[in-house]
C-alpha cells in the first residue's frame, strides 16, 4: 500500500530524513521510534504533504500512485490521514460544519454524491458513541478551547468520521492521562482493519501496551537503524535509546 | 430645463453576463427619464416639483444646499477619494412609466424592470416572494413598487416609499425628518438632504409587532447618475420592527456616487432592528470603476428601554465610508453594532460606528470584523462617547481584523470619551492572519484552499452573521464567498 524509497528530505533548509525505507502492507500498524529530533515528525508531514517538509530524493508510492506529485488535500482524498501533535484551532467553525466539509471534499475528489447534514448528523452521533466521547465535541468549534486531550480525542474521532487507508498519528499519545489514553487507543483499535494501515508515532512505549503494532522501526538522525517486533518497542523502554549506538 | 429621454442601447449586458464574479453587474436596457447632469438650485427645484412636493420641503432642501455649499469636503478617513465632480451627475432618473405618476400596483411596472429584480433573486410578485419578507424596490432615483401593502395596513403599520410618505403623511414626515442627522450634520448628509430622491419610509404604531420582515432593495441602473435615498423609520413607543436592505450596481468603468442618510427613531421600549447586505459594484480587479458609497446612518434610542441594532456585511463599492450610530437618549436604552467589512482588490473601507451615551444605564455593544484581501485597505473607526450625566454607562468593543495576503492593510481608531466616572469601557482588539497551520489542517482533511479560505473567514464572521436574519445570512456567506475569489494568487 506505501512504499517509502530512499526518500531524503528536509524541514525548512534543514535536511532530516536521510535514505528513509518504508513498506507498509494493508492493515499494517507500524509504530515509529525515536529520540527527540530523530525526524519522527518530518516523516509524519512528508507523508501528509505537508509544505514546510520537501523530499529532495527518493519515491513515495500509496496505492500506486506518486504521493510526492499529489497536493495535500488530493493526498487526504486518496485516503492519507495525520493525527496533528498539535492540532490547530478554528475560532468560529463548529466541529461538525468543519467535518461534513472536509466528508464531502473528499467524497468529491473520488467522484462522490456529498451527503446532507440530517445523514451526516445521524452518521456521525453513531460515530461518537462508539469511541464513548461526547456529543458537544460535535457543536464546539474546531478545537477552540479544548484541553491537550480533547483535542487528540478529536483527532482520533475525525479519523473515524473520515475512514481512511492510511492513518498517522503523530505523538498522539503525549500528554495525555491513562484515562485519555485508553480511549485514544481504543478508537484506534475500533479502526484497524484488513485494509486500513497505521504510522504511529510515538517517544514512548506506553501507547503500544495498548495498541499493538506488526511492526517496530526505530528512526534516528534521519534513518530506520533497527526494525523489529513488539518486543524491541519493549527493549527501548527498559534501556532506553542510547544502546542503539545512535 | 426640459427633460430628456435617454435609451442606451449597450451589448453591456451580454458582457457582464460572461464575468460571473459579480453577477449583479448586468444593466436593464429600459427607458428612463434623466435630468442633465449638474447641481445648482434649479435641480433641487426640478427635484422637488418632479415629486409634487410641500413647499416646507423644497425650504428644506434648498438650506440643505446652502449649507452644503459652504462645508469642505471631509478628509480625516483613511481614504483616498478622488476629486467628485458633483456638476457631472445626474441626480434625478426613473424609468419611464405608463401612468403618469408612481405605479399603483405591481401590474403597473414595467415586465422589465420586474425582470431586474426576479434576476437579483428579489421576486416583487408576493406569490414568488420569500415567506414572510415584504419589499420595496428602489431603482435608481424611485421606488418602483412595495409589496405586501395590505397585510401591512391591517397592522397599522406604513411602509412605502419615501416620497408616498411625503404625499400621504406630511406629519409624520415633517415632524422626523432631520431630527436625527441634520442637514448640516456632514458634507455628504448635506448632499443628500438637498437632492434625496426617493428612499423607504416605515411607521411602527403604538404596541405593534411588524408581522413581517420589512426590506428595501436599492438598485442603481442608469449610467452617470447618483444614487441619493432617504430612509425613515419611526418605532413608535412598544413597537418592533426588523428591516433589511440590499443593494447592487450594473458593472461600469466609470465611479458612481451612493450617498444615503437613514434615519431611525425608537420611542420608549421600541427595538429597531436594521441589517444591511451592502454589494454595490467593487471596481475591477485593476481598481476601475465601482461606487463610492458615502452613507450617514444613525438611530436615536430616544425613549426608555429602547434599542437599536445594526448589522451590516459590507463587501461592495469602490470606497465605502460608513459609520451607522446610535445616540442612546432614553435610559436603559442599548445600542449594537455588528459589522462585517470585506475589502478586495483596490476597494477601500472606513467604517465603524459612534455610540453616544445620554441616558442612565445605557449599554453599547459594538462587534467588528474586518477582512482586508489583494490590495485592499480596511479601516475600523469607533467613538464611544459618555456623557456626564450617563451614570453606569456600558460598552464593550471587540474589533477584529484578519489580512488575507501580504499587500493588503487593516486600520484601528477606536477613539474613547468618557464624562463619567461610573461607565464601563471595555475594548479588545485583535489582528490576525489566516494561519499556515490553519489553512494545512483544512488541506490535510481535503479541503482545498478556497473552500479553506471561505470556511476560516465564515468562522472569523460568526458573530455578526448570527445577528443576520436567516435568509440574510446565507446570502451574506455566499457573498463573502464570491468577494473572497482570487484572494490567493
Amino acid at each position: 500500500m506505501l512504499e517509502i524509497k530512499n526518500i531524503h528530505a528536509k524541514a525548512g533548509d534543514k535536511d532530516i530524513l536521510k535514505n528513509l525505507n518504508l513498506t507498509v502492507k494493508p492493515g499494517e500498524v507500524h509504530a515509529i521510534m525515536g529520540p527527540n529530533g530523530s525526524g519522527k515528525s518530518t516523516l509524519g508531514n512528508l507523508l501528509a504533504g505537508m509544505p514546510h517538509v520537501q523530499a529532495t530524493e527518493g519515491s513515495v508510492s500509496f496505492k500506486g500512485k506518486d504521493l510526492l506529485e499529489l497536493e495535500p488535500e488530493e493526498r487526504a482524498g486518496e485516503g492519507v490521514f495525520l493525527a496533528f501533535q498539535y492540532p490547530v484551532e478554528i475560532p468560529g467553525v463548529n466541529n461538525m460544519y468543519f467535518l461534513r466539509t472536509a466528508y464531502n471534499a473528499q467524497r468529491k475528489y473520488r467522484g462522490q454524491d456529498g451527503i446532507d447534514s440530517a445523514g451526516f448528523m445521524r452518521m456521525v452521533k453513531d460515530k461518537i458513541k462508539q469511541l464513548h466521547m461526547k456529543d458537544d465535541l460535535l457543536k464546539r468549534p474546531v478545537n477552540v478551547g479544548f484541553s491537550g486531550g480533547e483535542k487528540k480525542r478529536n483527532e482520533v474521532f475525525q479519523m473515524a468520521v473520515l475512514e481512511p487507508t492510511l492513518a498517522i498519528l503523530d505523538e498522539t499519545d503525549s500528554g495525555l492521562d491513562i484515562d485519555a489514553l485508553k480511549i485514544v487507543a481504543d478508537g484506534v483499535n475500533q479502526l484497524r482493519s484488513e485494509d486500513r494501515s497505521f504510522i504511529i508515532i510515538t517517544h514512548y512505549q506506553r501507547l503500544l501496551d495498548y495498541i499493538e503494532p506488526d511492526y517496530v522501526h526505530v528512526l534516528a538522525d534521519g534513518e530506520i537503524v533497527k526494525s523489529g517486533t513488539k518486543k524491541l518497542a519493549l527493549e527501548l523502554e527498559e534501556q532506553g535509546y542510547g544502546w542503539l549506538d545512535v | 430645463m426640459s427633460e430628456q429621454n435617454e435609451v442606451v442601447i449597450d451589448n453591456q449586458l451580454v458582457r457582464n453576463r460572461a464575468n460571473e464574479r459579480y453577477k449583479e453587474g448586468f444593466y436593464t436596457d429600459i427607458e428612463s427619464v434623466t435630468i442633465p447632469p449638474g447641481l445648482n438650485e434649479e435641480t433641487i427645484r426640478l427635484i422637488s416639483a418632479k415629486k409634487k412636493e410641500p413647499e416646507w420641503l423644497l425650504e428644506y432642501r434648498l438650506n440643505a444646499y446652502r449649507e452644503w455649499l459652504k462645508m469642505p469636503t471631509p478628509d480625516w478617513a483613511k481614504l483616498k477619494v478622488p476629486e467628485i465632480d458633483f456638476q457631472a451627475i445626474s441626480y434625478y432618473s426613473s424609468p419611464k412609466t405608463k401612468a403618469e405618476n408612481a405605479p399603483k400596483s405591481l401590474d403597473e411596472v414595467d415586465p422589465k424592470i420586474l425582470e431586474t429584480y426576479e434576476k437579483l433573486g428579489v421576486p416583487l410578485h408576493e406569490r414568488e416572494r420569500l415567506a414572510g419578507v415584504a419589499v420595496d424596490a428602489v431603482f435608481d432615483s424611485v421606488s418602483v413598487g412595495t409589496t405586501f401593502r395590505k397585510e401591512l395596513a391591517e397592522a397599522g403599520v406604513i411602509f412605502c416609499s419615501f416620497s408616498e410618505a411625503v404625499q400621504d403623511h406630511p406629519e409624520l414626515v415633517r415632524e422626523h425628518l432631520g431630527t436625527v442627522v441634520p442637514p448640516r450634520d456632514n458634507y455628504f448628509a448635506a448632499l443628500n438632504a438637498a437632492v434625496f430622491s426617493d428612499g423607504s419610509f416605515v411607521y411602527i404604531p403604538k404596541d405593534t409587532r411588524c408581522p413581517m420582515e420589512l426590506s428595501t432593495y436599492f438598485r442603481i441602473n442608469a449610467n452617470h447618475t447618483g444614487q441619493f435615498e432617504r430612509t425613515l423609520i419611526i418605532a413608535e413607543p412598544g413597537s418592533h420592527v426588523s428591516y433589511l436592505e440590499g443593494c447592487t450596481a450594473p458593472m461600469r468603468d466609470e465611479n458612481q456616487l451612493h450617498a444615503a442618510v437613514v434615519e431611525l427613531i425608537a420611542k420608549d421600549e421600541a427595538n429597531i432592528k436594521y441589517s444591511t447586505v451592502q454589494n454595490w459594484y467593487p471596481g475591477d480587479e485593476d481598481g476601475k470603476g465601482g461606487i463610492y458609497n458615502f452613507v450617514t446612518k444613525r438611530g436615536n434610542c430616544a425613549g426608555k428601554n429602547s434599542k437599536i441594532s445594526w448589522t451590516q456585511v459590507e463587501t461592495g463599492s469602490a470606497i465605502t465610508w460608513k459609520y451607522p450610530s446610535c445616540i442612546l437618549r432614553g435610559d436603559n436604552s442599548s445600542g449594537e453594532f455588528y459589522s462585517v467589512a470585506l475589502t478586495n482588490n483596490y476597494q477601500q473601507a472606513d467604517t465603524g460606528t459612534k455610540m453616544i451615551h445620554l441616558g442612565k444605564n445605557t449599554k453599547s455593544t459594538i462587534i467588528s470584523k474586518g477582512i482586508s484581501v489583494g490590495k485592499s485597505q480596511n479601516s475600523y473607526r469607533g467613538l464611544v462617547r459618555v456623557a456626564k450625566r450617563a451614570d453606569h454607562a456600558k460598552n464593550f468593543t471587540q474589533c477584529d481584523s484578519l489580512l488575507i495576503g501580504k499587500e493588503c492593510g487593516a486600520h484601528t481608531f477606536p477613539y474613547t470619551e468618557s464624562a463619567n466616572m461610573t461607565a464601563q469601557v471595555e475594548h479588545e482588539a485583535t489582528t490576525s492572519k489566516i494561519s499556515e497551520d490553519q489553512m494545512n489542517y483544512c488541506l490535510q482533511r481535503g479541503i482545498p484552499e478556497e473552500e479553506a479560505i471561505s470556511l476560516i473567514v465564515d468562522g472569523f464572521c460568526k458573530q455578526v452573521f448570527k445577528e443576520l436574519p436567516m435568509e440574510f445570512a446565507v446570502e451574506a456567506k455566499a457573498l463573502l464567498d464570491v468577494s473572497l475569489e482570487g484572494a490567493i494568487g
